[in-house]
């Protein structure tokens, strides 16, 4: 069991690692650096940077050394808490990301506890009734929720919701909370703000989840010990919900670690569409303007963040299934 | 008392039937009794023949703009005219709008434009090479830019169906480009990781690992973001595919990587081994013809997630850009929900998205279901 | 057979079949035998002659889409009235309280009886919960005691321990555990011993024997094993292809075997005694297609002493040729 949670451990910090280097040269990718664009706006705004200004702010910031050292640098800042400037808004990153990093991940875990609330279910009763009408019909529905991408659902629900009720539907609070500083009313305001992009977020992801779960069942229902089960005069449903469920469920806990990365990229375009105060159209918005501090900090903070969503599942899988326990994964 | 029971002549011949039947054959038998699956290929077919030949399926030039034109309602083909069968539109005719004042296009009831099936229109060049000017669609007596809007027009005042028509050439051709792209890696990768197991294993696995918990649309987005804007259409649009199956490759390699573990331990392999054979030969004689079908089945199922991605990026405005046309392009005049609510028919181009992806769907179901020799 | 006790389990004409879109395949059909309380009938046969479709329909636990569609299964309760199973809802209370309370079930594969991610404590407590009126400290008490009556060291630390912490053995011990907790009258026992080394096998049918004798309890061994029958088995019931071909006491049975194919299973079992380097004696031919089934007689396609013109044609009853003899066969009717 040590091992296992070390093994993983050791994976999320590879991991971590592994993004923050694709974050940085994210970062660096377009031509130019720092100064260039920071002598572009400043000509912009009418003042000039001299050659002797703009290489003596290299050396201070460092431009001038090797890229690795450059990221040993960046790392250094990271781990204080320094995220850089943003250059757009002029202020630290930390100051302009806010809020907005919990409330994706707020938004994401939201969505995943829709999409299992609704896909466990589902999954279930098709495996228990295969090919009857029901099952027919969820996985109809099921498929159409494959097939519409994302930010289309959000598109429909907002053009719904424009078209029919005059209301925009989209924000995660009431305009008279947006600003207000957090209290139980304005996570009560969130509560009632949060079905809708829960809704969107996490219905591709439940038809996904209905076929695992329906394919995985009926695997396990044709196994011996469930006729055993019967034959000690178990009702069906405890001979179903108490033994094949619970080993079903196994690999489908171990789906979390990927549904998370998931639903966190699909957050950045629903959220965009439903105009959520969340880490997507800051993303957007950083991209297109260039503003590669701010871009790739998000990009950094949203993997590390999926990092340890999917190591806590990787926890409870364990928690769930005692032949990992026991070494024997 | 006696009893006679059924005579068994059926089941000894389709026994024998089956006993001789190639894999593929075998394969084929199954795949036709799934019902979803072989529409899901006949919806694919037909996309990809209006692919082929969207300038046939199109009548004008998907690029033309006529800001006069811009976001009509969409002008349905009427079927029957004094009662007999005579496919016709109406034509335009231009009035001022009392809100806005400005110049609009509205239907003229009193003029009929007849419509021909396979008739004359602009000239275009078949296959590339082959000079014509038929169309699906044309009309009679009329320009065709001027009378037929099937699907109604843009912001810009360009005809929506026709650019339908090129959209789903690149959007269906993007798909293929990738997944090829990512069935070479994950095949590749994914054959050497299950084969020769052991420490090269663990570290294509930790990779795969690593690339499947990160998020993927940041990292496109940013991947797209950092694409230098002058590069070319064509350039972005191989560049935007191999970004695509740069995180796609994972899959596959791991449906290949399993089937390699499994395939290792049969005992057919052990066999070939004993007989000499050499270690080529057997990976590409005895266990490639295997699992061939799963990859065939993986990889169609791979299809519509890029399709997906490829169609969200460019949504963004991060994927391919105009001129280009693919589905995302053309659903990005549809994130206005203002505009939205007044032509809603700018979605209209989801719904092609939508089938394409469940095709996809339904037909890799069908193989997968029909590949596995346990099912 | 004692004619005077009433048989404990009384199978009379059963049918059950599967509905495929393939096609329908008959697994039981017309199968007849009794079980005499406190007595072992071993029900023998190859592969897929249906005995494990019987037991699974004495217990009314067929799968989709297998159903039973003809037939009795009479029940003696303890206090002496007489239930038709066939007529129970496979479901209801009833049925699910004499599965498992009446009558057991051991299965063959020990692997994988058990449920991976409970203790098998837990399905043992669970099993005495289900049938008796107790606390669960009594039930676990008894779980303990049940392991311990089947020979299994330490059962108190056992109880808690998972099945595949467990060797073969044990598992194969623990499921007899958890099918006697509740003091059935029957034991239906599955192929018990097949995925089991000899050792093992033995000190299995070692313990099946010594709880038989301690409680009184019936045993329905089901097996393809000629030698485990020999050992095991009062009575004898031959299967083929879902069809009761010859029954007796365990010594006619195998010194006097009546029905031809009876007799070309004795046969081919290889005995220290035969002469050297003769080859094996075999059943020509093989098990038709469940989709394919022979006119007339099943086994006629195979028999040496069929008859051309009526084996092909009609199908055999069973008749009772002797004391406790019964044989399907137009060479005795």
């Amino acid at each position: 069991m040590v091992a296992y949670i070390v093994r993983r451990l050791v994976l999320a910090v590879l991991t971590v690692w592994a993004i923050s280097v694709l974050s940085f040269m994210i970062i660096h990718l377009p031509p130019g650096d720092y100064v260039t664009s920071y002598i572009a706006s400043m000509s912009a705004s009418g003042s000039a940077v001299s050659e002797g200004e703009a290489q003596a702010l290299r050396e201070q910031l460092g431009l001038d050394k090797p890229i690795t050292v450059q990221y040993a640098k960046w790392m250094g800042l990271i781990l204080q808490g320094n995220f850089g400037m943003a250059m757009e808004w002029g202020r630290p990153v930390s100051d302009v990301i806010g809020d907005r990093l919990t409330l994706t991940m707020i938004i994401s875990v939201a969505a995943i506890l829709f999409t299992w609330g609704i896909a466990l279910p589902i999954g279930i009763y098709s495996a228990v009734y295969p090919y009857s009408f029901l099952d027919y019909a969820f996985t109809f529905i099921g498929f159409i929720g494959l097939a519409i991408p994302g930010f289309l659902l959000a598109l429909v629900v907002m053009y719904v919701g424009f078209a029919w009720f005059g209301a925009n539907v989209g924000g995660l609070f009431s305009p008279d909370l947006i600003e207000a500083p957090w209290s139980v009313a304005k996570a009560w305001d969130l509560a009632k703000h949060l079905p809708i992009p829960a809704i969107v977020l996490g219905v591709a992801g439940t038809a996904q989840l209905i076929r695992i779960m329906r394919s995985n069942l009926l695997d396990e229902l044709r196994k011996p010990y469930v006729m055993t089960a019967r034959a000690r005069g178990l009702s069906e449903y405890r001979v179903v919900m108490r033994y094949p469920v619970r080993v079903a469920l196994n690999p489908f806990v171990s789906t979390i670690g990927y549904l998370l990365p998931y639903v966190v990229s699909g957050s950045i375009i629903v959220s965009l569409v439903l105009s959520l105060p969340t880490v997507g159209p800051l993303l957007l918005k950083a991209l297109i303007a260039q503003d590669m501090f701010l871009a790739g900090t998000i990009i950094l903070l949203l993997g590390v963040m999926t990092v340890i969503g999917t190591f806590i599942s990787d926890l409870l899988l364990m928690w769930v299934d005692p032949r990992i326990r026991f070494g024997r994964e | 008392m006696a009893e006679l029971a059924a005579p068994p002549i059926a089941g000894d011949i389709a026994e024998d039937r089956i006993a001789v039947a190639t894999q593929w054959q075998l394969i084929w038998w199954r795949f036709r009794k799934h019902k979803l699956a072989v529409g899901g290929t006949l919806v694919l077919i037909a996309f990809y023949i209006v692919a082929l030949f969207a300038d046939f399926f199109a009548y004008v030039d998907p690029t033309e703009s006529e800001a006069q034109r811009s976001l009509m309602a969409p002008q349905p083909i009427h079927w029957i005219d004094d009662g007999r069968l005579s496919p016709f539109v109406y034509g335009l005719k231009g009035t001022r709008d009392p809100l806005t004042f400005k110049r609009v296009y509205v239907p003229d009831t009193s003029t009929k434009i007849p419509v021909i099936f396979f008739g004359h229109g602009e000239p275009w060049l078949l296959f590339g090479f082959i000079p014509t000017d038929r169309h699906l669609i044309a009309v009679e007596g009329a320009k065709p830019s001027e009378s037929l809007f099937l699907m109604g027009t843009d912001t810009h005042g360009r005809d929506l169906w026709s650019r339908l028509m090129f959209a789903t050439r690149t959007s269906m051709t993007i798909g293929l480009v990738s997944v090829a792209l990512s069935l070479i890696l994950g095949v590749v990768l994914g054959g050497i990781s299950g084969y020769f197991g052991g420490t090269i294993d663990t570290v294509i696995q930790r990779i795969i690992e690593i690339l499947r918990s990160i998020p993927t649309i940041p990292l496109w987005m940013g991947l797209a973001a950092a694409l230098p804007a002058d590069w070319s259409v064509v350039q972005v649009y191989f560049a935007i595919t191999i970004i695509i199956s740069l995180i796609g490759w994972t899959e596959l390699a791991r449906v290949v990587r399993g089937r390699f573990i499994s395939l290792k331990q049969e005992d057919f392999v052990m066999a070939a081994e004993l007989l000499g054979c050499s270690k080529t030969r057997i990976i590409f004689r005895h266990m490639v013809p295997s699992f061939i079908s799963h990859i065939i089945a993986a990889t169609t199922l791979a299809i519509p997630a890029i399709i997906i991605s490829e169609t969200s990026l460019s949504f963004l405005g991060l994927g391919l850009r105009p001129p280009a046309i693919s589905w995302g392009v053309l659903l990005q005049d549809a994130q206005n929900i203002q505009a939205l609510v007044i032509s809603p028919w700018l979605l209209l181009p989801s719904i092609a998205v939508i089938v394409a992806v469940l095709a996809f769907n339904f037909m890799g179901d069908g193989i997968r279901d029909a590949a596995d020799p346990y099912l | 057979m004692r004619t005077d006790t009433k048989p404990l389990l009384s199978v009379r004409n059963l049918r059950t079949s599967f509905f495929q879109d393939e096609g329908t395949t008959r697994a039981v059909d017309g199968a007849s035998f009794d079980v005499s309380p406190g007595k072992t009938l071993g029900i023998v046969g190859e592969s897929g002659c249906g005995k494990s479709v019987t037991a699974q329909s004495i217990l009314r636990i067929v799968d989709r889409p297998g159903r039973i569609v003809d037939g009795e299964i009479l029940l003696t309760r303890a206090d002496g009235s007489q239930t038709d199973l066939v007529k129970l809802a496979a479901n209801g209370r009833e049925m699910r309280s004499i599965r498992g309370g009446d009558i057991g079930l051991v299965f063959q594969e020990p692997m994988t009886s058990f449920g991976p991610v409970h203790t098998i404590g837990a399905q043992l407590v669970e099993a005495v919960l289900l049938h008796t009126a107790v606390s669960k400290k009594e039930a676990r008490r008894r779980g303990i005691e049940a392991l311990r009556s089947v020979g299994i060291p330490k059962p108190e630390r056992r109880i808690d321990e998972y099945s595949f912490e467990l060797s073969g053995g044990l598992r194969q011990r623990a499921m007899i555990a958890v099918a006697l907790s509740c003091d059935p009258h029957l034991l239906i026992a599955d192929e018990p011993t097949t995925a089991l080394d000899v050792t093992t096998q033995a000190q299995i049918l070692d313990l099946l024997r010594k709880l038989q004798r301690e409680r009184g309890m019936a045993i329905m061994l089901i097996t393809h094993n000629l030698g485990v029958v020999a050992e095991m088995a009062d009575d004898v019931v031959v299967m083929y292809l879902g069809r009761v071909v010859e029954q007796g006491k365990v010594d006619d049975i195998f010194h006097d075997p009546k029905h031809p194919y009876t007799k070309a299973l004795l046969q081919s079992i290889p005995s220290i005694e035969s002469v050297p380097r003769q080859r094996l004696a075999t059943i020509s031919g093989s098990i038709p297609h469940p989709f394919n089934r022979p006119a007339g007689c099943p086994f006629n396609p195979r028999c040496i002493s069929s008859i051309a013109g009526r084996c092909d044609r009609e199908v055999p009853q069973l008749q009772t040729v002797g004391d406790g003899r019964k044989v399907s066969c137009f060479l005795y009717a």
